[in-house]
């Protein structure tokens, strides 16, 4: 190939986002180990990435909506409501179940059609009826997770059949299972929205609907199938969160959009769509994981981690301001 | 003109030789143009000529490179003093400047309320002083009415009532009948027509010129930034302005007055017909429309905006769906409102607004040219093949001369010109039957208009070219002409230039 100089060094531009984000975890990781002799042992490194699964298989899906330009706040509620539907038909009533016995590995596929019908709705509100996404994903998000709560009474489901909690628990080739899953859709995932036909469309919807329409692309039915897949992304990550826990609580995934869309920002993807790689959303959610972990170590309480994300947030944003020259607004 | 001038009399507004620059584009030359008080003028051009330009400068926007700007004789107020301005020159733009949420007063007295001292508003003093305002201006609208509820002629009445509360006795009107109906128009005329009888003088863009005829004593023409033509309207009548705005000695750019023209089609054309619009109407903007373009022909759509030409261009490529009519590419009927089926069946078009809906800011020129085409580079189960995608890159950037470090670069970081050619490339790289071309040349540089020129002249598909500019069109075999959502003419082999234009203004039928 007889690339000009020029061009080399916008190829390796093009990678610089993610490899700022690179240093920085090397970085965190550094002060990680000089401040606590646990913090770099595989068994804790392994315990950080585990933690993480959950949420960056909750990152992939908003990653792939905010690409396509647009979002969805509803996605936590699906890690909630969707295998606390499908424990709910699994279990004994006296388990607070509700006494149909369906078989768990049925019950499986219907949490997964849960997040699907519930992105096929989100999708069919904003994109055919044109409401707005904010309120109609953040009206969906109260009306799940009030649906989770009536589900049960808000009481805790445990005592779940081993097929249900299988891909929170089980281990391969000596990983949790989980990592492994998450770990092969972020290579789909990159090779896709890098190399596929589909991905690159999503990238040019996201750039500008109306070049990607008059380019013969069908807008409308990529953004809704965007949709539907994070809704089953979104279910997977709640029964990955449901075998850690063993159990699920009415209230789980609660607060986890918040920390979705940290990491999106610290990984660099564009809330005006069209910018913004998964290898970057991940490095975001790494960092976000190690830097939890060590003030977890420290003994800092929880609502100063949270704290810490809010901050962390605010700095990715100005860091991003700074450097990009551009400003990082929505409109 | 002198003839106006009284002594000890100053026009009400002036220009005096203004001149305004944007880049290497000379939009104003030395324009002297003068207005007297209950002399309306009409200020007629075609796009480009500096009609806007004018209008900035005189209500404001901004201010000459040279020359200046005078109302009654005195210096205009500075360029940051927006209050002052207001009180001597009001714009009704096309777009409208009334809040639909307000009603009717608040419209009227927009961050001027009668108020206390403490900034409270004193609603029955502004209903009060409203209802006047109305009455003494005859619009017939009640004070507390949602001005979202008006019709689009009301609104535009209410904007001029509220020009002339702030004192200004000079309104400048920006295509105001663009979007009104005939009864509408017919209001509003009989409107200004009170308005100039107690004492208001307007300057009145339009592209209809009958109504010019009827509003306005005197006309003036903008050609290239220069006012060529100024007097009385009887003594300009409107063969004489479009001669005026086309230009007797005029050279379009790009065609040598030898070049000869391609044989023009005749009935007895063997080509096969590639597209066949048969009887085709969108709603509201094109009525029955039908023509049919041959193999290797160049075929223009002219019209102004709000023609339908538009409108039409877009129901081919299927951007929207006709509500009736057929459309047919080599015999095939097309199915409607589907870009991708359209493409499919060998149609590729190149929008009219690039940055609406040209081009993707965020992708390199690379993938902006593969956009449509992605199918075509598949390596295996849809992952595109990067090595033929740079191939294509690299074909169409050599064959349209795109300049470019890398065919990686990012497509925003081009000029102009060369995101229209990676557009046009696009459109090319699918290998189409039909090409239709929204104003392919606009906002490009001359060097990039020639070669675009070129591009279009070398491509062996039929080519449909939609454009209101004359400059285009003269590379296309022959020309319908759009007016009023039908097509009105057909100019085939050479054509005289104000014909075309007065065709398209909606003369001479």
């Amino acid at each position: 190939m007889s690339a000009p100089a020029a061009g080399r060094t916008r190829t390796r531009w093009r990678f610089g986002d993610e490899l700022a984000l690179l240093q920085l975890i090397i970085v965190a990781m550094i002060a990680g180990t000089l401040l606590h002799p646990a913090f770099l042992t595989p068994l804790n490194i392994v315990n950080v990435l585990q933690q993480s699964s959950e949420l960056s298989v909750l990152v992939l899906a908003e990653a792939i909506i905010l690409i396509v330009g647009r979002f969805d706040l509803s996605l936590e509620s699906i890690v909630g409501v969707a295998p606390m539907f499908g424990a709910w038909l699994v279990l004994d009533a006296t388990l607070n179940g509700s006494g149909l016995m369906l078989s768990p590995f049925v019950a499986v596929i219907v949490v997964f059609f849960v997040g699907f019908a519930i992105g096929a709705v989100n999708g069919f509100l904003i994109v055919r009826l044109g409401l707005n996404a904010f309120i109609t994903t953040l009206a969906m998000l109260i009306l799940l997770r009030g649906v989770a709560i009536g589900l049960t009474n808000g009481r805790t489901l445990y005592d779940l059949p081993e097929p249900f909690l299988y891909l929170g628990n089980a281990y391969w080739l000596g990983l949790p299972a989980a990592l492994w899953v998450s770990g092969a859709l972020y290579l789909v995932g990159s090779l896709i929205l890098g190399y596929h036909r589909v991905g690159r469309a999503l990238y040019a919807i996201g750039g500008n609907a109306e070049a990607a329409r008059a380019a013969g692309i069908p807008v409308d039915r990529y953004i809704w199938t965007v949709f539907v897949v994070a809704g089953g992304l979104a279910s997977l990550s709640g029964l990955m969160l449901t075998g850690r826990m063993a159990s699920v609580m009415s209230g789980q995934g609660q607060n986890m959009i918040f920390t979705v869309f940290a990491a999106c920002v610290i990984g660099r993807i564009s809330l005006n769509g069209g910018k913004g790689t998964l290898v970057g959303a991940l490095c975001g959610v790494i960092l976000l994981g190690i830097i939890s972990n060590i003030l977890t170590l420290s003994n800092i309480e929880t609502f100063w981690i949270s704290a810490t994300y809010g901050a962390i947030i605010l700095l990715s944003l100005i860091f991003t301001r700074l450097t990009s020259g551009k400003s990082y607004r929505s409109d | 003109m002198e003839t106006l001038a009284e002594p000890g009399v100053s026009p009400l507004v002036e220009t005096r030789g203004v001149t305004k620059r944007y880049g290497d584009t000379l939009a104003l030359n030395s324009v002297t143009l003068k207005v007297w008080a209950g002399h309306s003028v009409a200020l007629a051009g075609r796009n480009g000529a500096g009609k806007s330009t004018m209008v900035r400068l005189m209500t404001g926007l901004e201010r000459p490179d040279a020359g200046e700007v005078l109302f009654s004789g005195g210096p205009a107020p500075d360029i940051a003093a927006r209050a002052q301005w207001r009180t001597k020159v009001a714009c009704v733009y096309q777009k409208s400047t009334i809040i639909p949420e307000l009603t009717v007063g608040e419209n009227l007295f927009l961050n001027d309320h009668p108020g206390s001292r403490f900034g409270a508003i004193r609603w029955g003093e502004l209903r009060r002083l409203g209802r006047r305002e109305l009455d003494a201006w005859g619009l017939d609208v009640a004070i507390d009415q949602l001005a979202g509820e008006l019709t689009v002629g009301e609104r535009q009445r209410l904007e001029i009532a509220r020009a002339l509360r702030k004192g200004s006795r000079f309104i400048i009107l920006d295509e105001p009948t663009a979007r009104l109906e005939s009864r509408e128009i017919r209001q509003l005329f009989d409107h200004i027509g009170r308005l100039k009888a107690s004492g208001v003088t307007f300057l009145f863009i339009s592209h209809h010129l009958q109504e010019i005829y009827e509003i306005c004593e005197r006309v003036a023409v903008m050609r290239d930034g220069r006012l060529v033509a100024e007097a009385a309207v009887e003594e300009l009548d409107e063969d004489a302005v479009v001669a005026a705005m086309v230009g007797q000695a005029y050279v379009r750019p790009g065609q040598t007055t030898h070049v000869p023209r391609r044989a023009f089609p005749t009935a007895s054309d063997e080509r096969p017909i590639v597209l066949d619009v048969d009887n085709v109407a969108v709603d509201g903007t094109v009525s029955g429309a039908s023509l049919k373009v041959r193999a290797g022909e160049r075929v223009g759509l002219a019209g102004l905006a709000g023609s339908g030409k538009a409108e039409l261009a877009r129901a081919i490529v299927g951007q929207l769906a006709p509500s009736t009519g057929r459309i047919s590419v080599s015999g095939a009927p097309l199915a409607v409102g589907r870009v991708d089926l359209a493409r499919d069946s060998g149609v590729a078009w190149v929008p009219e607004d690039r940055h609406f809906n040209g081009f993707c800011g965020n992708l390199s020129v690379e993938e902006n040219i593969a956009l449509p085409v992605l199918r075509r580079l598949n390596r295996a189960l849809g992952f595109v093949s990067g090595q033929r995608r740079r191939g294509l890159a690299e074909t169409m950037i050599g064959r349209l001369e795109i300049k470019v470090s890398d065919p990686s670069q990012n497509i925003s970081e081009l000029s102009g010109g060369n995101q229209q050619k990676t557009v046009m490339s696009r459109a090319l790289a699918s290998e189409p039957k039909l090409l239709v071309l929204g104003h392919p040349t606009a906002g490009v540089d001359i060097a990039s208009k020639e070669a675009l020129f070129g591009i279009i002249r070398a491509t062996g598909s039929a080519v449909l070219l939609v454009s209101d500019e004359i400059d285009e069109l003269a590379i296309c075999d022959r020309v319908l002409v759009m007016f009023g959502g039908r097509i009105v003419r057909e100019f085939a082999g050479p054509w005289e230039e104000h014909e075309m234009v007065a065709a398209m203004e909606g003369l001479g039928q």
